[in-house]
């Protein structure tokens, strides 16, 4: 038998030995430690394939200082390659510790039993998404079934609805949020005001930036703004508080005991948001005139008492009630999307990360949706 | 387990707290090497934060707490944290990371203090989960599995870098006898193969008996350490009462 010589830098901690006749003995010569670097399998293998008649594999450890599971690993591996080879292994020769710790690994280990994804077509993959949107789709028709009906039941007083914490999200979902409206409605004022000074100038009538700011606010602009920052603030908070509540099986633990969630969890955050969201409305209009205001008398020289009255004559009553229209429905939006997707979260930490993601965002394409339609309708029906 | 006879893990005069609240006073033990110790009393005794305590997560009010006789609490941030890095820790919910693969969270600790390349990784992941009784499950998210299968998973990447000190938090909370008995066999394994000094906070008494070699009995009351010896016999010797109901469920 010809005695090959050992393998190349790879395999510096290895030497294979041929010399007896269709046993391969690896030796294995210094540290064996997963903090240093091991030895790559694959180039043991490699001379396993070139060697066919080899029958049995032994070990020789004398040489080896220290090891840890970096060589029970490579061992592991080694051994199931040669189960696949029909090639015996020799294990006895090995050291105690790591006789042990391939005979704890290679037991027989619980079975897979999860089916996995097997591949799918293109045309099955757009029939799955179809079939998801769809199913989507109606658990929000289901959802919103089951508000309507928490709803007539509140009404007919046959929920049992905690004020004290429908007053607490109250203050989360109003009072908490006055200093967020209030900046950013003050800037958009200030942003519309300007926009309008730059093109009334040409015509000499920047009286009108009054107009301007006070219908574009009252009408959506106040609104909008308003609705977009509770989808971010209060939307998001109802999706992870109720997710998390999902996670930690505070939900079921509900309905084991006969409580409706959509009555308990859902009814008080909707209507807490939908009594609000007007009434935000009305302070971003307020905050939005005054920011417009500020510009135009400071900068833009405008006297203030004519900047007031043309602000007082272009807003009609009309006009507040589209804003309020606005906003009743964006509360609704947000809520609903909060608490649907809240309630829908599977339970893990990347679950709740989604449910919030996907609150906020259906919100704001639901609120630009929605702007979109009301303000054709009021364009249909001359309001 | 020649040199079983060494000191790993020494806890001196240590004083636990919540704030201004004292939680555990003037503890003192130590666990040799190999050895496997239990941390046993009622619920609310402080056994978890002694345990945050041991594992670098909480500074404690006073005392000290010596590794191979180098005191944690008196080093700097990096030589703490190359001290934790010999520590595997199995929380008692597992903690796995809910975004990661099984086999991805076993990898991260070698991806992220050794020199392995991806395949090798890979190897030493399907070695730890084969350990764990969990080979072919690599690719599993946590949500996908079993509570008792996700505690093997959490306990093959606490053992991914093959720690010197184990530490495991209520290994049996929440697991049905037949998966705590393995939990508790693979416990015993561990430290037979790997040589492992294991630290377990515990109060489940089957697991108690089971693995423990010594036992210290944390009473709520004193606030301190009442007993510590070997389990067996300190329901068979000890004349306190408050520990003889403990290891009795109440019965004596």
């Amino acid at each position: 038998m010809v005695n090959k010589p050992a393998l190349d830098t790879a395999l510096e901690n290895i030497i294979l030995d041929y010399s007896v006749s269709k046993t391969l003995r690896i030796k294995f010569k210094g540290n064996w430690l997963i903090a240093t670097g091991l030895p790559k399998i694959n180039e043991v293998i490699a001379q396993l394939s070139k060697s066919s008649d080899i029958q049995q594999l032994s070990f020789d450890a004398s040489g080896m200082k220290e090891w840890d599971s970096g060589l029970v690993a490579f061992l592991f591996h080694l051994i199931r390659e040669c189960e696949h080879r029909d090639i015996k292994v020799d294990l006895l020769t090995l050291p105690s510790g790591v006789q042990k710790l391939l005979t704890l690994a290679l037991k027989v280990n619980e079975k897979v039993n999860l089916e996995k994804n097997e591949k799918q077509s293109f045309l099955e993959k757009v029939a799955d998404k179809v079939l998801k949107y769809l199913d989507g789709a109606l658990s929000l028709l289901n959802f919103l079934g089951e508000i309507a009906v928490a709803f007539v039941r509140l009404i007919t007083g046959r929920v049992y609805f905690r004020w004290d914490e429908f007053m607490v999200i109250l203050q989360r979902c109003g009072a908490d949020a006055l200093f967020l409206i209030s900046l950013i409605s003050v800037l958009v004022g200030i942003i519309l005001a300007f926009i309008g000074a730059n093109q009334l100038k040409l015509l000499g009538a920047q009286i009108f930036i009054a107009n301007i700011v006070g219908i574009g606010m009252v009408r959506v602009m106040g609104a909008m703004m308003a609705s977009i920052l509770m989808a971010g603030r209060t939307g998001a908070s109802f999706a992870a508080e109720l997710g998390l509540m999902q996670t930690n099986e505070e939900i079921d633990a509900l309905q084991t005991l006969g409580v409706s969630p959509v009555e308990f969890l859902v009814l008080p955050r909707i209507l807490a948001l939908v009594i609000m969201m007007p009434l935000l409305t009305l302070y971003a209009d307020l905050m939005g005139i005054i920011g417009g205001f500020i510009i135009s008398i400071s900068l833009l020289g405008l006297n203030p008492v004519e900047y007031w009255q043309h602000t007082q004559s272009s807003i009609s009553l009309n006009n507040v009630w589209v804003g309020l229209t606005h906003s009743f429905v964006f509360g609704i939006i947000i809520a609903v999307a909060g608490c649907f997707r809240g309630m829908q979260c599977k339970r893990s930490a990347v679950a709740v990360g989604e449910a919030t993601t996907s609150a906020v965002v259906s919100a704001i394409i639901s609120i630009v949706v929605a702007t979109a339609i009301i303000t054709y309708v009021c364009q249909v029906l001359g309001v | 387990m020649e040199e079983s006879v060494k000191p790993v893990i020494q806890v001196k005069n240590l004083d636990l707290s919540y704030g201004e609240y004292s939680v555990m006073r003037n503890l003192n033990f130590s666990v040799n090497k190999g050895e496997i110790f239990i941390v046993m009393g009622p619920s609310g005794c402080g056994k978890s934060t002694l345990l945050k305590v041991m594992i670098g997560l909480k500074q404690p009010q006073a005392g000290a707490v010596l590794y191979n006789n180098v005191d944690f609490w008196a080093q700097d941030e990096i030589i703490q944290q190359n001290i934790m890095r010999g520590f595997g820790v199995l929380y008692q919910g597992g903690a796995l990371w809910s975004s990661f693969t099984l086999g991805e969270n076993v990898a991260l600790p070698l991806e992220l203090y050794s020199n392995l390349s991806a395949r090798q990784i890979r190897e030493v992941v399907e070695l730890k989960l084969a350990l764990v009784g969990l080979s072919g499950h690599a690719d599993f998210y946590p949500a996908q599995i079993s509570g008792g299968m996700r505690k093997r998973a959490a306990l093959a990447r606490a053992i991914a870098l093959d720690p010197e000190i184990i530490f495991f938090d209520e290994p049996s909370a929440g697991l049905d006898p037949i998966s705590s008995r393995m939990l508790d066999d693979l416990i015993l394994q561990l430290r037979d193969t790997l040589g492992a000094t294991i630290v377990v906070v515990s109060h489940e008494l089957a697991s108690i008996f089971a693995v423990g070699d010594k036992a210290a009995f944390l009473d709520t009351e004193s606030k301190s350490m009442i007993t510590i010896g070997s389990p067996k016999e300190l329901l068979a010797h000890s004349k306190d009462s408050r520990v003889i109901q403990f290891l009795t469920r109440g019965g004596k």
